[in-house]
């Protein structure tokens, strides 16, 4: 019992640290890919090539001035970010992200903890992140914020209703809803992923899955709450210094995820995509020695004098991590956590390549698309892999 | 360590659920009832009804009190004026209140006289599978009725949006 608890400490601030961690870098990666695809630098000045950005970025935030605005309607506008973080962290504690591993002599999950309903979980702390923007957009007596707050409540009601058709539908052929058990269920290789696994491949939930997604999370196509050319900045008009920076945490820690329940309900989790007699477990390590060996390449001919040195180190880094994932004594748990993070960083990728290139939708087009193309088709998905899971039994 | 869990969020029910009727900004009372509804969440979850705890949170908290709120900051609803309460209401008040809950607590005493305290892990009956089994076995006919009750009442809320269009 003792080292039950111990074990659940020492998880749980390991699985925070490295949530707090990436949601800092994410937004790095976030602006560093979205000006590439503009063709300019990003980021460059604090740190190498802008590694240091999230810290200033941090920094600043936290010493700036702490104003509450008069005439707010002040309970109301200090719980709004409050909820919108705590709900947003929250869903973490149910996902896994590896299998049962050994650590010093105890067996435990690469998870907080496994709830028997864990989808059901996820799905009720996100529907009460709405909250959050809501209040918010309501309690801070500014009517852009308010008009923020109504388009997001409005969008996140419209959206949810798709989004669980759409996890529904997996849920049938699964037969479970422990997020560990629906992985398990999609074990073997990419064949058993829900996305192309039968009675019904999920492809179509898939994407309107992600679809929602986008919306939930309030990201581009779908940010009208906070369409700075209409808005101002939509609900968090009116917040700064940490409040504001707890909206925006909530933000990408929503993406983080919905990128996680992407990745668990269709995408086969922690599973690599064929099974390892046939060599997927020495993926990450070629992976790795390609990129090391492709900078070393660059490294003894440099283009510019600076690579000499650069390069080859991190060359020999890649080298390094490729060797890493030999070691058989880590491979047990480092492969299955390498597939994760690769299939959700996939995802996370995605939803930052469409803010690059994606214009926003107009109000009545993103009503009009959830309520007559979306639910409909999510319905008539739902119908069909209900059936042929009926049809199977 | 159930007792102690219970009174807690037995008495955040309760002290939202007076809230609701206290705070004189709609706004106010509903996010006092988002609060009466979470803690009514983790009761259920205490009992062991798991499926029906993360409903109550998707279902009352998520959706209905989330549409509350927005046709409250839509109609943008001010605070209520606190009007001074008639005569009848101070003198029949709080003694109507105590011979009310007098009589719940007589008649809970009455139905239930032997119940013992329900421990956590107690109950098995409430996930997925069992509430599912249920619904779709014993009762079929409630579950049915009530779906073709709550279809009624969608094409009667499109009926008269219809109405309004023309």
């Amino acid at each position: 019992m003792d080292s039950f608890i111990v074990i659940s400490l020492i998880k749980t601030a390991v699985v925070f640290a490295v949530l707090l961690t990436t949601l800092a870098y994410l937004q790095w990666v976030e602006r560093k890919v979205i000006a590439h695809i503009q063709v300019r630098p990003g980021p460059y000045r604090v740190g190498w090539h802008g590694l240091l950005q999230p810290v200033a970025d941090i920094i600043k935030l936290l010493t700036k001035e702490d104003l509450v605005p008069p005439y707010v309607n002040k309970p109301l506008y200090l719980l709004a970010p409050f909820l919108a973080m705590t709900m947003a962290l929250l869903s973490i504690a149910v996902i896994p992200f590896g299998p049962q591993i050994q650590v010093a002599g105890y067996q435990t999950f690469m998870q907080l903890t496994d709830l028997n309903i864990g989808v059901l979980f996820v799905l009720a702390v996100s529907s009460m992140g709405v909250y959050g923007i809501a209040l918010a957009g309501w309690s801070s007596n500014n009517k852009y914020s308010l008009l923020g707050g109504l388009r997001s409540s409005a969008q996140m009601i419209s959206y949810e209703l798709p989004m669980s058709l759409a996890i529904a539908a997996p849920l049938l052929i699964s037969n479970t809803l422990s997020l560990r058990g629906l992985v398990e269920k999609q074990a073997g290789g990419i064949w058993n992923w829900n996305v192309l696994h039968g009675p019904f491949p999920q492809i179509v939930g898939f994407i309107i899955f992600l679809i929602a997604a986008f919306a939930e999370t309030n990201r581009i196509p779908f940010d009208l709450p906070e369409a700075e050319n209409e808005l101002v900045a939509g609900y968090h008009t009116e917040y700064s210094s940490m409040k504001f920076a707890s909206f925006f945490m909530s933000e990408y820690a929503n993406m983080i995820t919905v990128s996680c329940m992407a990745t668990l309900l269709f995408l086969g989790g922690w599973v690599a995509p064929w099974p390892a007699q046939y060599g997927s477990s020495y993926v990450p390590a070629v992976i790795f020695a390609l990129a090391g060996l492709v900078a070393l390449y660059h490294g003894f001919h440099p283009a510019r004098r600076r690579d000499g040195y650069t390069l080859p180190f991190f060359g020999v880094l890649f080298l390094i991590a490729a060797a890493v994932f030999l070691l058989p004594m880590v491979q047990s748990w480092l492969i299955p956590l390498f597939w994760f993070c690769a299939k959700t960083g996939g995802i996370l990728f995605g939803f930052i390549w469409i803010r690059g290139t994606l214009p926003r939708f107009r109000y009545d087009q993103l009503m009009g698309f959830a309520w007559k193309f979306l639910f409909p088709v999510a319905m008539l998905n739902l119908l069909v892999t209900g059936f042929l899971v009926a049809l199977r039994s | 360590m159930d007792v102690i869990l219970f009174l807690v969020f037995a008495i955040i029910a309760v002290v939202c659920a007076i809230n609701v009727v206290v705070q004189t900004h709609p706004i106010s009372s509903a996010v006092s009832l988002v609060g009466v509804m979470g803690s009514l969440a983790v009761l259920y979850l205490l009992l062991g009804a798991e499926f029906l705890a993360a409903a109550q949170v998707i279902v009352y908290a998520g959706a209905i009190m989330v549409l509350f709120v927005f046709v409250i900051m839509l109609l943008n609803a001010g605070a209520e004026a606190k009007k001074g309460r008639s005569f009848t209401a101070q003198l029949l008040g709080l003694p109507l209140l105590v011979a009310f809950l007098g009589l719940m607590a007589y008649f809970v005493q009455r139905l239930f006289p032997q119940s013992t305290l329900v421990h956590f892990g107690g109950f098995k009956g409430g996930g997925v599978a069992e509430i599912g089994h249920a619904l779709f076995t014993t009762f079929l006919l409630p579950f049915e009725v009530t779906s073709i009750l709550i279809l009624i009442a969608i094409l009667g809320a499109i009926v008269l949006a219809r109405k309004e269009m023309d």
